[in-house]
């Protein structure tokens, strides 16, 4: 437990630096760039795949289990708008990343650890975390439009899924993803998701920058990195949850 | 680029420095249960090429990295020609870390970028130069590494000796004023390490830098070393320069040196020869 408290304590002294004494913009503008790059352009295609499944899936698992002929068959389509929006998209897409790009920053910044590129960095007189957390950060505030994406082709998938799986019309189909909406649905997932984007740029900073050993402890700092970032991604859905929807 | 250009500051900061140097005072470092060092006093001059020596595991890494602050001394002080490092703070620390060249035993380079970039990266972290002048710069300093022709590769599609030189190009591209170095040139081929030791006395002298170097290879202990600290057992057990090394009696020092069959012949030769040279004192005497 103690221990516990002392990596939290530790996070937030991590972060206080990553914002001290900031690099030089020259320096710092394509370290954005090649970050933007691999982790938001690199995990588009992943993204993109599950999201538009899931989407099928849920409106044919809400086809299968509407037996009852009085609720309407538009009701597919709000059901799978609703769980897409409010939780598949947001939480499950950040899961996902978790272990993509979760992972890939753990084990770069750990490796730069493990060959000395960290103490190189510092000798020089750069703030490391800076110069590496920070551009991480900065590309995942894009993160929201990743979810944005996912969202509409979540609910493009499961329009195809119910339309050519012959649950439901077209039309009706249409009527059920406007039926009831909120706008606040929306601005709830996004502020979901710039809080995600922060936790998964920055915890999986703290696993590889502070890792000690070799290549080996590298993977299982990996490990213990998606597992941290899934377990506070949780947490926080659950309080943000409570907060803003109830 | 000249860093030299603020040492009349400091001068005039403080009258009595007149010698730029390192001075290292009693300085312990321990992990967990293991004393690495246990109290160690030396200094280390500018315009000099420093050698620490020491069997393998003797803590001559460690010895570096507590100079240069990665690893924090037990106790002890180290200052840079009279800033003493650990009463600085955060901000002077990283100014005076601007001032630092290293190369790791490792080398260390980044590899997400080519040759190149890595030796110009402290220049453009820390000048205001246009793309132009840091890429001649960085030509020079490749050349003067001999090192050629590898400008666009990366660090994992060249030898571990061209690592090494990027490394030393790296170290001084900026003209540091401290330049330490991790075993400079072990995994190079004896000609390469004698050109790399000559260019590293060279610039020393050059710029008038303060030079450390770790080392076990005894042709650059006998081709630079100006000042020798030998470590043993975590103790700095002697010190000198690299004449008084080949005439010492101090037995670590003798079994170090003379490590190899070809150094003991030598060591032989050369003392049959001075007993023979004494005898003919002896019977001229006589
Ligand atoms: N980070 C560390 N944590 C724990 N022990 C360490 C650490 N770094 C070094 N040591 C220990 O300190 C001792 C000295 O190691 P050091 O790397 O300084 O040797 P060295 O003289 O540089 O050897 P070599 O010539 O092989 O490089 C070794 O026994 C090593 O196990
Ligand atoms: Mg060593």
């Amino acid at each position: 437990m103690i221990k516990i408290l002392d990596q939290i304590g530790r996070y937030f002294l991590m972060l206080k630096e990553v914002f001290n004494k900031p690099t030089k913009w020259v320096v710092m503008r394509p370290l954005i760039f090649k970050e933007v790059d691999d982790l938001i352009i690199g995990s588009m295609a992943i993204v993109a795949f599950i999201s538009f499944f899931i989407g099928g899936v849920v409106a044919i698992q809400t086809a299968l289990n509407l037996t009852n002929p009085l609720i309407p068959k538009s009701l597919i389509a709000f059901a799978t708008r609703q769980s897409v929006i409010l939780e598949f998209s947001p939480t499950f897409i950040s899961i996902i990343m978790a272990g993509r790009a979760g992972s890939y920053i753990t084990s770069s910044i750990g490796t730069m650890r493990v060959t000395e590129q960290i103490d190189a960095l510092e000798v020089m007189g750069v703030n490391s975390l800076n110069y590496l957390v920070f551009p991480k950060i900065i590309a995942l505030i894009l993160y929201p439009f990743v979810i944005a994406i996912s969202i509409c082709l979540g609910i493009m998938g499961g329009w195809l899924a119910a339309v050519y799986g012959g649950f439901v019309g077209s039309d009706e189909f249409i009527r059920g993803i406007q039926t009831d909406f909120h706008p606040f649905h929306i601005l709830y997932a996004f502020i979901k998701t710039f809080i995600f984007g922060f936790v998964l740029a920055t915890i999986p900073s703290f696993h590889g920058f502070y890792m000690k050993g070799g290549a080996l402890e590298v993977g299982k700092a990996s490990t213990t990195s998606f597992v941290w970032t899934c377990v506070v991604i949780i947490l926080i859905d659950y309080l943000l949850t409570q907060l803003l929807l109830s | 680029m000249d860093l030299r250009g603020n040492h009349t500051d400091r001068l005039s900061f403080n009258p009595v420095t007149i010698k730029l140097m390192i001075e290292v005072k009693d300085i312990e470092k321990s992990f967990g249960d293991s004393k690495v060092l246990k109290g160690i006093s030396t200094t280390f001059e500018s315009g000099k090429t420093n050698l620490i020596i020491g069997r393998s595991g003797s803590g001559k890494t460690v010895m570096l990295k507590t100079l240069l602050g990665i690893h924090t001394p037990d106790a002890g002080t180290i200052s840079f020609d009279g800033r003493i490092y650990s009463d600085l703070d955060k901000d002077e620390k990283r100014a005076l870390r601007t001032e630092i060249g290293m190369v790791f035993q490792g080398s260390a380079l980044f590899d997400s970028m080519t040759v190149e970039q890595n030796v110009a990266f402290p220049l453009r972290m820390f000048t205001n130069k246009r793309s132009k002048e840091i890429m001649d710069r960085v030509n020079e300093t490749l050349d003067r590494v001999n090192l050629k022709d590898a400008n666009k590769k990366f660090p994992n599609e060249i030898s571990g000796g061209m690592q090494k030189r990027v490394a030393i190009a790296r170290a001084i591209v900026n003209n540091p004023k401290y330049l330490f170095c991790d075993e400079p040139n072990s995994g190079l081929d004896p000609e390469t390490s004698i050109v790399i030791d000559k260019l590293v006395q060279e610039i020393t002298k050059e710029y008038n830098i303060t030079t450390v170097i770790n080392t076990h290879d005894m042709n650059s202990v006998l081709q630079i070393g100006e000042k020798i600290v030998f470590l043993k057992n975590g103790l700095k057990e002697w010190e000198g320069n690299n004449e008084e090394i080949l005439e010492t009696r101090n037995k670590s020092i003798v079994e170090f040196v003379y490590s190899s069959d070809l150094f003991k012949k030598v060591r032989e030769a050369l003392l049959a020869d001075e007993q023979e040279h004494h005898a003919h004192d002896n019977d001229k005497k006589a």
